[in-house]
């Protein structure tokens, strides 16, 4: 008889949930019955209220249990869960679980799917295709390829990548680097870490393509040191391509050389800003350069450096093997291409949705999300990150796209979408955002420095009912300041989240209305 | 290697678990750089500590999608159960409190890591008998 397959993930979530303690359940449940059982960890399908997952192979598909805890293991092998028995956690084919079904999965097709770490799953479903079609082309055919498909920084910013590639290939230079941005440290995302923890192979293919596209032979991926499991995963899947002849002297047999590092972060949350990142991968504190020059003219140790975040990266595999046209099909307006959203915070159902730009984040937070996860109704939602705006229900119904959500002073960003109900204070969160910009500002420029702490003061002045009126047209002005002085989107981008909770929730700061509109 | 002060600084704390004062010098020396410059990035990142940590360390984020479900109360229980504030270590040495700025499980709020494992969805209950085990530990 051959061996029945069971999949439970290796994602930090699910390990976070007990997905250890499932396997080793299993294990000695599977020994004491005798039965004929392989226990694949694969990566996560992203439906985080159900992890830990357990899905089993069966001549239909994978059937999906979830959440699965331990004690859970006996009674779902009692109900014969290895043909895809009834059960209370019963879910169904994982495929048509609803969440699922209804995404467009391009970048995180693999996603769940696979073993990270096994080359021949990899292989199995379109791995190193994109690669194979690079080396086919010259640089200049790879960036036009990237430029057609209307790829921009998922890291936030939104800057077309073909644009920056061509900036670094056509400088002349001795050595050029790629660097992957892997510093996720806003609140509310976690698609990076998924990549790197279920999908590491799919960010070498789109560094190396990177590389061989620019005429870079070293790469850096600079990952945050809260991702003990990513740093881990990335490390020995470089390792594993390299032996494989993916990375290194003669990618393919092409005689192309690429070879890839990983450096691990140290809790600065400015290091996710582009330059802050290259001082501190050059060993020095974190602190932003200005800019001009350009990185991708003078970057990583003085020299032409590609840097994109870990989404982008990982989304040029698929625009090689599938076109740029297949990926710039998907979208509205200039936002072509999907996103991996993340839902986040006070929502039931929360987890990874790869989607087309174009869809509204009502969709998202109820037809994904199925609603607050506490009952009550939702009040704000914080878009992008701990900067980007809260936006109020009046707003719901806005495409996602990056130009639409700009129209209304809001940000996409990297698609974080972090969900509070009515029990959440805006002023507080407001506060809050000014004490995390002065917690982590790198201190060079004034406004993000002395702005942050000067907000804080203000915001309590006004909670405090003293002098409130004109606290506000002081609070108003600080973040004007910021907005237009700062050197980064650290101090830059601080106010978006303030001023949103001031002109959204002026109750919660103890002002009617009319005043905020006065001011 | 280059750029090679951060990776060796991560050496250093995971051997140790903390980068003493004293190593400071030899650092520089070893990396042609002052001791301004070395003390500089110690100081500047929060995951490099200069003293040495308790037997366990317990670290709660703090980041909005954890606040959004609970996260504040969680460790203001933890601040009230362990009787020590955050960024302090108990006075038995048992355990090191610290805010963390997500952990990456924004869907699973509110997060929390103990040494080096992650727990998601930490209700009251779940962190209280966490800690009891660390002090029974």
């Amino acid at each position: 008889m051959n061996a029945v397959k069971i999949f439970v993930p290796r994602d930090s979530a699910a390990l976070a949930a007990g997905a250890d303690e499932v396997v080793s359940r299993l294990q000695q449940e599977i020994a004491q019955r005798g039965l004929s059982v392989e226990i694949v960890r694969n990566s996560s399908r992203g439906m985080f209220w159900l992890e830990p997952l357990l899905e089993v192979q069966t001549p239909q598909g994978r059937v999906a249990y979830g959440p699965v805890q331990a004690e859970d293991v006996a009674s779902l092998l009692d109900a014969g869960v290895l043909q895809g028995g009834a059960h209370a956690l019963h879910l169904g084919l994982t495929e048509q679980i609803p969440f699922l079904a209804k995404q467009e999965r391009l970048t995180f097709a693999r996603m769940g799917i696979t073993d990270p770490l096994s080359l021949s799953d990899y292989e199995a479903h379109n791995g190193w295709a994109g690669l194979r079609a690079a080396l086919q082309l010259d640089g200049a055919a790879i960036v036009q390829t990237v430029t057609d498909s209307g790829l921009r920084g998922r890291g936030g910013a939104a800057f077309p990548a073909g644009i920056k590639w061509r900036t670094v290939l056509h400088a002349q230079a001795a050595q050029k680097y790629v660097v992957c941005n892997a510093d996720e440290g806003d609140s509310g995302t976690y698609s990076d870490r998924m990549t790197m923890e279920g999908d590491p192979f799919m960010l070498i293919e789109g560094m190396a393509i990177a590389g061989i596209a620019v005429g870079a032979t070293q790469g850096y991926i600079y990952i945050r040191s809260e991702y003990p499991h990513a740093i881990d995963a990335m490390r020995q899947a470089i390792v594993l391509a390299t032996q494989a002849g993916f990375l290194g002297d003669n990618i393919c047999d092409s005689g192309k050389r690429f070879a890839l590092e990983v450096r691990k972060a140290a809790g600065a949350y400015v290091c996710g800003e582009e330059t802050a990142m290259l001082e501190s991968i050059e060993g020095k504190r974190g602190i932003v350069r200005a800019k001009p020059p350009l990185p991708a003219l003078e970057g990583l140790f003085g020299l032409p450096t590609v840097i994109n975040n870990v989404i982008t990266l990982a989304s040029v595999p698929i625009i090689l093997s599938k076109g740029a046209a297949c990926y710039r099909d998907y979208g509205v307006g200039r936002s072509h291409g999907t996103l991996p959203f993340q839902l986040a915070g006070n929502i039931k159902h929360g987890g990874l949705v790869e989607k087309a730009f174009g869809l509204s984040l009502r969709e998202l937070l109820f037809d994904f999300g199925g609603g607050s996860r506490s009952g009550r109704p939702i009040k704000a939602v914080q878009v992008g990150g701990p900067l980007g705006a809260y936006v109020p229900e009046s707003q719901w119904d806005i495409p996602l796209d990056y130009e639409a959500y700009a129209a209304v002073g809001a940000v996409v960003g990297h698609g974080g979408i972090v969900v509070h109900d009515d029990s959440a204070n805006m002023a507080q969160l407001a506060r809050y955002a000014m004490e995390f910009c002065a917690l982590e500002s790198c201190g060079k420029c004034t406004p993000c420095r002395i702005g942050s702490t000067r907000g804080v003061e203000v915001i309590d002045r006004i909670t405090h009912n003293q002098n409130k009126e004109q606290q506000v047209v002081l609070l108003r002005d600080l973040c004007n300041t910021m907005l237009a002085g700062s050197l980064c989107a650290m101090g830059g981008m601080t106010p978006y989240p303030v001023l949103s909770a001031l002109n959204h929730y002026p109750e919660d700061f103890g002002l009617d209305v009319r005043e905020t509109e006065k001011a | 290697m280059k750029g090679a002060l951060l990776p060796l600084l991560h050496a250093i704390q995971d051997q140790l678990g903390f980068i003493p004062e004293s190593s400071v010098g030899d650092i520089a020396k070893g990396l042609n750089l002052s001791r301004a410059e070395v003390h500089g990035v110690i100081t500047y990142y929060h995951f490099f500590r200069t003293q040495p940590p308790g037997r366990h360390v317990v670290q709660i984020c703090r980041a909005e999608a954890c606040q959004a479900c609970g996260a504040d109360a969680l460790l203001d229980l933890a601040e009230k159960t362990l009787g020590c504030a955050s960024h302090h270590t108990t006075a038995n040495g048992a355990v090191t409190l610290e805010p963390v700025y997500c952990l990456g499980l924004c869907a699973s709020s509110p997060a929390m890591q103990v040494d080096d494992k992650l727990h998601a969805r930490v209700t009251a209950q779940k962190l209280t008998t966490l800690l009891k085990q660390l002090e029974s530990a």
